[in-house]
């Protein structure tokens, strides 16, 4: 069964032609088509990828072959694929086709991969469980009562259900790492500027990024790859080397100093998931690694301030949503006020609403030195706690998570409750680090539990490299869920 | 309550949304919800701390001041959803 198969072992076996681009491809469709009733997708481009996949064999019977070539994936719906659906999980896009690419799609075509189709997602990548999508909530294959989290939960789903052997996302307070650990997989946010946000269609500009899902910190390593690299079209983009990533994949552990912050072991963390977490810690104690106490003493206030920086920059961002240029576009306007008005009120679902509403208030006149500039501010001290943390440590570690996988409905009633699952993860992005969650066994529920790695400006190579050498002596990355 | 129906409907005017009488109180609750998180801002000194606004604290890269994209106005109007002549029509605001 080819999809047992991780990521890189698919890419060597279609290289030894022991395996065509096209059975694969069609055995993933299948599965896609089989396992519908996750909701994991959006768009399945059946047509597109059998094609595709047919060229990648010609290439590879000529013996060519780039670092992906014949490799199915999928795009979460966030990122624009020229002549291909490109919704944002947003009725205000339902109809839109994207008419380019996306750099990260762009570059994952011209290393070679096969589009599938593009994935779920909670509407403009706002939620932390995909129940805000405008085409219904994708299904956890771990239990299909529980969310598969958010809002890459498409994107985690399949990979996960073995829909496909990895997947694209994007993460501005957690988007790829909560889902990562809520399915069981390893996925990176890299550090910002590491990936190109061109033809990602924008949430908080100063917080996105995209990155990988997978199975295996190698498989994650392989696609960041691909992705990663300067690119003119956002001046945001760095040149940074990823030849350091293959590097670090061989890294040895003696030495390495994990940092601990204490505010990440406290009673608000579920102990299930602490449990799972001290014992993989335990695991890198015996590879070398040492463990360090330390203190980021401003994280408590990451999340207050991210629910005003994010709000803020999206309601910005999503003002081009105006009935105009692209989009939904209201019936019963009469005047420009209301083709505004009425479009946006009728495209937008309610949690996108809320968070452009409290965004436009905390820029607003009266309220943006208490609000904004005070956010600001707090965002330097959490860079500086890190900056201070790393004088201690090289990667510090922590549950990516307070609790694994919550259920459908639970939390959507409270979006306060909702925003609280990425207390450990949006200081992350605020202060601009690669954060990486990795599988560390299950909780008694049988629900997968994730650990997270942060790491330095630009020392993903690291983080992926710890992770690899635990993945090589645990097998928790290759648990999947029963039936899949 | 922290923020009154009043504020509401300035911001959903400022930030162009129709919120219609009935959705008023619901808006209200959601937004005093977060207010009421991100109030917990204030329990942190940020006395002579420099606001962040980008983990880049560098200038950003110029480039070449030649041209660099070609017209492609006919491609991108097709998403548009009401054009003539490549022109994006809105009901009038010139009587």
């Amino acid at each position: 069964m080819p999809h047992r198969h991780s990521l890189t072992t698919l890419r060597d076996m279609l290289r030894q032609r022991e395996i065509s681009s096209s059975e694969l491809t069609r055995h993933f469709l299948d599965r896609i088509a089989r396992y519908d009733d996750l909701n994991a997708f959006i768009t399945v481009e059946e047509e597109t990828a059998m094609a595709s996949a047919q060229q990648a064999d010609k290439r590879l019977s000529n013996g060519e072959h780039g670092p992906l070539t014949g490799v199915p994936i999928a795009h979460k719906d966030i990122f624009c694929t020229r002549g291909i659906l490109t919704t944002c999980g947003s009725k205000m896009l339902r109809n839109f086709i994207a008419p380019y690419d996306a750099t990260v799609v762009e570059r994952l075509a011209d290393a070679g991969s096969v589009l599938t189709g593009k994935t779920n997602m909670d509407e403009f990548a706002m939620g932390s469980s995909n129940e805000t999508s405008y085409f219904g909530p994708v299904r956890n294959p771990w239990n299909r009562e529980r969310v598969p989290g958010g809002s890459s939960g498409g994107s985690a789903a399949a990979v996960a259900a073995r829909l496909v052997p990895g997947a694209t996302g994007t993460d501005t307070g957690g988007s790829i790492r909560q889902p990562a650990a809520f399915c069981g997989l390893t996925g990176l946010k890299p550090s910002y500027g590491r990936v190109s946000r061109y033809g990602m269609i924008a949430f908080a500009s100063s917080l996105d990024q995209g990155g990988p899902l997978a199975r295996s910190a190698m498989d994650a390593a392989l696609l960041l790859k691909c992705m990663a690299g300067l690119d003119r079209r956002d001046s945001t983009s760095m040149a940074h080397d990823t030849a350091d990533i293959d590097g670090a994949l061989k890294i040895n552990l003696r030495g390495l100093r994990i940092g601990l912050p204490t505010e990440f072991f406290d009673d608000s963390v579920n102990a299930g998931v602490l449990l799972r977490v001290r014992e993989a810690l335990a695991v890198f104690e015996e590879l070398g690694a040492s463990l360090v106490d330390i203190a980021l003493p401003n994280s408590r206030a990451g999340i207050p301030c991210y629910y005003v920086i994010a709000p803020a920059e999206a309601s910005s961002n999503l003002s081009r949503f105006d009935g105009v240029r692209f989009g939904h576009r209201s019936e019963q306007a009469t005047n420009l006020q209301e083709l505004y008005e009425y479009s946006r009120a009728e495209g937008f679902g309610e949690e996108v609403k809320r968070r452009i509403l409290i965004g436009t208030y905390a820029l607003s006149a009266g309220y943006y030195d208490a609000y904004y500039l005070k956010a600001q501010r707090i965002r330097r001290l959490i860079a500086q706690d890190f900056s201070k943390a790393f004088e201690q440590c090289d990667i510090i570690a922590g549950p990516t998570t307070p609790s694994s996988a919550f259920g459908l409905g639970e939390k959507t009633q409270d979006p306060v409750a909702m925003y609280l699952n990425d207390i450990f993860t949006s200081t992350v992005n605020l202060a601009g680090l690669p954060g990486l969650s990795i599988p560390a066994g299950l909780d008694d529920s049988g629900l997968p539990v994730g650990m997270q790695l942060i790491g330095k400006f630009m020392d993903e190579g690291r983080l992926l490299g710890a992770a690899h050498r635990f993945q090589q002596v645990t097998d928790w990355h290759q648990s999947a869920p029963e039936g899949f | 309550m922290s923020i009154s129906k009043k504020d509401v409907e300035h911001v959903a005017h400022l930030a162009r949304i129709r919120v219609a009488p009935d959705e008023l109180t619901r808006y209200q609750e959601g937004l005093a919800n977060i207010l009421e998180l991100v109030t917990q801002m204030q329990d942190c000194n940020t006395d002579g701390v420099e606001p962040m606004a980008h983990p880049q604290d560098i200038a950003l890269r110029l480039r070449e001041d030649c041209v660099t994209e070609i017209n492609e106005r006919s491609s991108f109007q097709k998403g548009a959803p009401l054009v003539e002549d490549g022109l994006y029509l809105v009901p009038r605001v010139i009587e």
